[in-house]
């Protein structure tokens, strides 16, 4: 009976649809009845679905107290929660239309990737602008590094609280390795021995050996999961020193690693061109069809805990092992080193129109309290963006402890600039194009031809 | 005419029209002249282009017109509009309609219920439903062919959109020519029938010359919408790789997912064109038809 849970998602990312679009048109996200003022969170989480745990911390924890404390200082405040369930590019187009018009919530959780282009645009406003010295005053600032912070910020100015960072690695089926003849302690040392594994696992019928994301469906986890940590496995960064990287020597390596998993049968290229193919790789990975899996640290949390998760594995502990994303050989990687990964992070910011914008600061600074943070993880381990926090719960997940300890100092991050998504996007192209059986020059000149165009000749590293 | 039948004077009658004209320009004109505008700007949705967006002139048409996604959409659209509403829905509803004509009464409801059913629900309520129905494992329709893991909806999408387009608007035409049909006497059919007239003579002949202003309004009405329609982006997205990607999803992409507001405004503003030579083939032909009444001689034409 597999059926029933994956239409089910679907079901519920349509039925969050449809409340939104009901609940949108009647809401300005600000005057309550009966002399309450109230104010408005959003996220793209919803109870029972994508980021459950999120949801249910807003609903049960942030809300109530908020407002309890409030009530303590006499003043009647109400916090009304507006979920999403949807893809993050489908969630990051609400969000952008809603600031436009002027509407929306007065705390918006966003990937900090996009904060340079939503403040470019107008629709977002530096923190202190809005909401005054109690910005500057809030005691969280000495706890997040600045490396942290660097998360919420553009130009030099902070727009952004950031709800902490993640690591991207590999994932792989132990159960499945045991079957394949492959130890249950794995950890490959370059690109040749992840698909020597994928090969090994490629016996097992009814195995898809290795997914690394592709094509343009899958959106930004493409760049993120796939392109972005092999490149940096050939040592080369997308956007460095001024210059973006066209379709050199390093983007060929990349896309010909994509050609001998997607042509090799050692990966499904079906998944890659699925409108819900992300999700789809999920539900396989949880079921043991996916032998080895690059993901975020999210995967862990939020899709294969086994009791919050999307598709929860009550086995995750004993079957899920993790192992860090190979250079392409020893020491090829970014900085010389033997492994590599990705980083990004989510962030809060405030609505600009907001008309309350101090008492959404108070609410968006009490978000991010070592109280707020800790009661977020609900027992779990992540990587926050609080030293304190950190330094309280890390030891209590081998996985989080891993990504902090072995993934974290070896990571690299995004360029927060305007154009990013619309490389990323060129770079989804590429790979979709050699899924589909090009080949990896064909698309790489393609790809350096679309960059040439968004950034110009001058502002792409010379081959 | 030119006579005042209603007796109002010039003053009274504007005082009536006027609302209708401020309501039409206010949301079509405007919108359509907005559009006209946006098109000639690289207004963006986020960015700097967002704030501050610039006069760009023709060049989101030059690069619609000479980009392949859109000549590909616009066949992809061609044949979703040919496949699904001229062949699909126009001859299946009427085929149900004149069918149905002959059933008794309460299964004729049934079977105009089943399909009314189809057209009632909400689109996203049917597309959840259709992809249960192809999903590639545990689609219902591979266990009922034995074909598990054919992706329909990938291998085929185009057929897979046209057919779930064909199920889901035919009972428009169907309503539409229950309707024409009972125009036509029974009468005219009894004595095509008696002087020995096949099926297809009886509704070349007879049928047909009565009901074609009612072929011409819904195949107008139909293939305006099924241009227009949107609902196929919840089965496929567009994908894959942009090979169900009709130009309404087309829109969607640049626009909303690429947030090139100005160069979406643009395609729209020529998928308005487009829609407007179609609605002027249309009501050409329907003017054509309503001018002098040409010799319909009975049993003239042989069997088309």
């Amino acid at each position: 009976m597999r059926l029933p849970r994956r239409p089910a998602t679907t079901l519920g990312a349509l039925v969050t649809a449809l409340t939104l679009a009901v609940t949108a048109a009647g809401c300005g996200g600000e005057s309550g009845g009966g002399g309450a003022i109230t104010l408005t969170i959003t996220q793209n989480a919803i109870s029972g679905g994508k980021n459950a745990k999120g949801a249910d911390w807003i609903k049960n924890w942030v809300i109530p107290r908020f407002e309890a404390a409030k009530r303590a200082a006499g003043q009647n405040v109400r916090v009304r929660f507006q979920p999403n369930g949807v893809e993050d590019e489908v969630y990051k187009t609400k969000i952008a239309l809603d600031l436009k018009s002027g509407r929306g919530a007065d705390v918006i959780d966003i990937d900090g990737i996009w904060i340079g282009e939503l403040a470019q645009a107008g629709y977002l406003r530096p923190l202190r602008e809005l909401a005054g010295a109690a910005v500057d005053t809030w005691e969280g600032w000495k706890q997040i590094p600045p490396a942290v912070q660097g998360l919420g910020i553009f130009e030099g100015r902070k727009y952004a609280l950031p709800v902490g960072t993640d690591g991207r690695v590999l994932y792989y089926n132990k159960e499945l390795f045991a079957r394949a003849g492959l130890a249950a302690q794995w950890q490959p040392g370059s690109w040749r021995e992840v698909i020597d594994a994928a090969r090994a696992l490629k016996r097992l019928p009814g195995v898809t050996p290795l997914q690394i994301n592709a094509g343009t469906a899958m959106g930004e986890a493409t760049t993120m999961q796939g392109v972005l940590p092999l490149l940096a496995g050939t040592g080369t960064e997308i956007y460095s020193g001024g210059k973006w990287t066209g379709g050199t020597g390093a983007l060929r390596d990349v896309l010909g690693f994509y050609r001998e998993v997607y042509s090799g049968g050692l990966g499904d290229p079906r998944i890659q061109q699925e409108a819900q193919g992300r999700d789809k790789s999920f539900l396989e990975f949880a079921e043991g069809e996916i032998g080895i899996l690059a993901e975020g640290d999210y995967f862990w949390r939020s899709v294969v805990d086994p009791v919050v998760g999307v598709n929860p594995m009550k086995n995750r502990d004993r079957v899920v092992g993790y192992a860090l994303i190979p250079a392409a050989r020893p020491g090829a990687g970014l900085r010389g080193q033997d492994f590599v990964s990705m980083s990004g992070g989510s962030a809060r910011v405030l609505n600009p129109r907001s008309r309350y914008p101090a008492l959404a600061w108070e609410l968006l600074s009490f978000m991010h309290s070592a109280a707020a943070v800790e009661a977020e993880l609900g027992g779990e381990a992540r990587v926050t963006a609080r030293t304190d926090v950190n330094d309280k719960v890390l030891g209590r997940d081998p996985m989080l402890s891993f990504v902090a300890e072995k993934v974290l100092p070896v990571t690299a991050y995004r360029p927060p600039l305007a154009v990013y998504p619309e490389v990323s996007a060129a770079l989804q192209e590429a790979t979709a194009a050699v899924v589909s059986g090009r080949s990896p020059e064909e698309a790489a000149a393609a790809y350096h031809h679309r960059l040439t165009e968004l950034v110009g000749a001058s502002a792409i590293t010379p081959a | 005419m030119g006579t005042d039948a209603a007796g109002l004077g010039r003053g009274r009658a504007m005082a009536f029209i006027l609302p209708a004209l401020v309501l039409i320009g206010v949301f079509l004109v405007f919108p359509a002249l907005w559009t006209v505008y946006l098109g000639l700007t690289d207004y963006r949705l986020t960015g700097l282009a967002a704030a501050e967006p610039r006069f760009v002139g023709l060049d989101n048409y030059a690069a619609a017109l000479t980009d392949a996604r859109f000549g590909s959409s616009l066949w992809l659209t061609v044949q979703f509009v040919l496949g699904s509403a001229v062949a699909g829905q126009a001859v299946l509803g009427f085929a149900v309609a004149w069918v149905a004509r002959g059933l008794r009464t309460p299964v004729r409801r049934a079977v105009e219920g089943l399909v009314l059913l189809s057209w009632i629900l909400p689109g996203s309520v049917v597309a959840f439903l259709w992809i249960a129905l192809l999903d590639r494992d545990g689609g219902t329709l591979n266990a009922l062919l034995n074909t598990p893991g054919t992706a329909w909806l990938l291998d085929h999408p185009m057929l897979s959109i046209i057919v779930f387009n064909i199920w889901r608007g035919t009972a428009f035409s169907m309503m539409l020519y229950s309707a024409a049909l009972e125009n036509v006497p029974p009468s005219h059919l009894e004595t095509a029938r008696l002087a020995g007239a096949s099926t297809a003579c009886q509704l070349g002949d007879v049928v047909l010359p009565r009901i074609k202003g009612h072929v011409l309004t819904n195949l107008l009405l139909i293939s305006l919408w099924t241009f227009n329609d949107f609902t196929p982006f919840l089965l496929t997205a567009g994908g894959p790789e942009g090979r169900s990607e009709i130009l309404p999803v087309y829109v969607y992409a640049i626009a909303l997912n690429g947030g090139r507001l100005g160069a979406g405004a643009a395609v729209s503003f020529l998928i308005l064109l487009i829609n407007l030579v179609f609605a002027l083939i249309y009501l050409r032909l329907l003017r054509a038809r309503n001018a002098p009444p040409t010799a319909a001689a009975p049993g003239g034409r042989g069997p088309v």
